[in-house]
């Protein structure tokens, strides 16, 4: 029931509700629970309501810290 | 971000499963981390990282992050009574609530009463829109979750306020889990070397308020994502965490969490509820570890408004032991009703019946040891 998915918002039909885009479906969902949401941010849907943003800065080192392991795996 | 396919590399996972056989086999003690989130307990069966996580030594344990399966029978009796015995009613419900099995059979089941339905619904506001929509019908909605889905039911109650709407109210089945994991782990009925913390719950709760696992029990443990190189990350930090003697709160989901979480969606829940003693399937009753609606909002909470009697304990099914797999002692296949007379066509308990109930996962993913 925790689950969540990750979707990019696409539109404002009202500073509280609009659409996101998941995996090629426009959801709509409400942005009540998040701050400064704008048009192009990724974030967790979770039962109609985006609950949280995904941070790109943060996702990206997450994969470079992926990459490394791969990499000292292979040397 | 949409593809983040490191995360699922095959190549990449058997390289973290490597480093955490290293790392598991410097331990001088039997590790056992235990996946609090039902969603963490499907990525790990989905992607079959259980088997070679034995073989690495750790162990996964199931915690009791299944919000449908540590409501206990009363709540959805309780719930099964309003619609056999009301006309004139709407049950909304999230899908797997209505197919949980009590003593006065599950929601699918039930003959309502004349004029009385079950809606299943995706969303709190699909509860509120029914009601809008529906003026001359009493609408309920059996609202459950932990802190992921607790701020939009409360923001759906101070709406419902907010329109005036007289045919509203929510039963709440509403449950935190850091009250959850103090029990577990001050009842330590069972061995626990790690927690792998629920990613969305801490999206909204931030890494503060696991701090007292680490600092007073000196128990490891990581919030992970759930994708299964997440879940290795997180795991493999517990694992450093082991080895150091310095138990703390790591994040790897830190693309979805800040480690204050999420204070509006905080400040919501707390303007609109206030916590309670709860009494969870399985572990008991918890001091404050629920939540209820306010005075505000009390005409909104349907076990005043609609009279319901919801006795601790009392619905409790002979046999059952998801109480047992809700506290990590046992695992699916030790209950002897596991596919015997309890499975997913046929559940005799919760966790046989939701996405996210250990038994339903085990079974979908083929696991019989």
């Amino acid at each position: 029931m925790c689950l969540g998915i990750p979707a990019k918002v696409t539109h404002f039909e009202s500073p509280q509700e609009g659409k996101v885009d998941y995996l090629g479906t426009k959801v709509r969902v409400n942005f009540s629970l998040l701050e400064d949401v704008k048009i192009g941010d990724w974030v967790i849907v979770h039962a109609g309501f985006a609950i949280t943003k995904l941070d790109e800065e943060d996702a990206q080192e997450t994969l470079s810290l992926l990459r490394e392991i791969a990499k000292a795996q292979e040397g | 971000m949409a593809r983040m396919k490191e995360l699922r590399d095959k190549n990449i996972t058997h390289a973290l499963l490597q480093e955490i056989k290293k790392k598991a086999g410097a331990s001088s003690r039997r590790v056992r981390v235990m996946e609090v989130c039902g969603t963490h307990t499907m990525t790990i069966h989905r992607y079959g990282l259980k088997t070679p996580l034995e073989r690495a030594g750790v162990e996964m344990v199931s915690g009791p992050g299944c919000p449908v399966c540590i409501t206990p029978n009363e709540v959805h009796e309780a719930c099964l009574d309003l619609l056999t015995e009301k006309e004139n009613f709407i049950l909304a419900s999230f899908g797997d609530m209505t197919r949980v099995p009590t003593r006065k059979g599950s929601l699918q089941t039930a003959v309502p009463a004349l004029r009385s339905t079950v809606k299943i619904v995706y969303s709190p506001e699909e509860s509120l829109a029914l009601a809008r929509s529906n003026p001359d019908k009493e609408v309920v909605f059996f609202g459950v979750g932990f802190e992921t889905t607790i701020p939009s039911i409360a923001l759906t109650v101070r709406k419902a306020l907010e329109e005036n709407l007289p045919n509203y109210s929510v039963l709440s089945a509403l449950w935190l889990i850091p009250p959850a994991l103090r029990a577990i782990l001050q009842a330590g009925e069972t061995d626990i070397s790690g927690f792998l913390y629920p990613g969305h719950v801490s999206a909204i709760i931030g890494t503060k308020p696991y701090q007292f696992v680490a600092d007073e029990f000196r128990v490891p443990g990581a919030i992970a994502g759930f994708e299964p190189n997440d879940i290795l990350l997180g795991i493999s930090a517990i694992l450093d965490q082991l080895r150091e003697g310095r138990p703390k709160v790591y994040l790897e989901y830190g693309r979805a969490v800040t480690p204050s979480g999420n204070s509006l969606a905080r400040a919501v829940m707390e303007e609109i509820m206030e916590p309670k003693d709860a009494f969870w399937r399985g572990l008991g009753r918890i001091p404050r570890s629920g939540l209820k609606l306010r005075n505000a909002y009390a005409a909104y909470d349907a076990q005043s408004k609609h009279k319901l009697r919801i006795e601790e304990g009392s619905g409790d099914l002979p046999g059952c032991r998801c109480g047992e797999i809700l506290r990590g002692l046992i695992t699916p296949p030790q209950c002897p009703l596991y596919l015997e007379k309890c499975s997913p066509d046929s559940p005799f308990g919760p966790c046989m019946v939701s996405f996210e109930g250990a038994c339903y996962i085990y079974h979908k993913y083929g696991r019989q040891e």
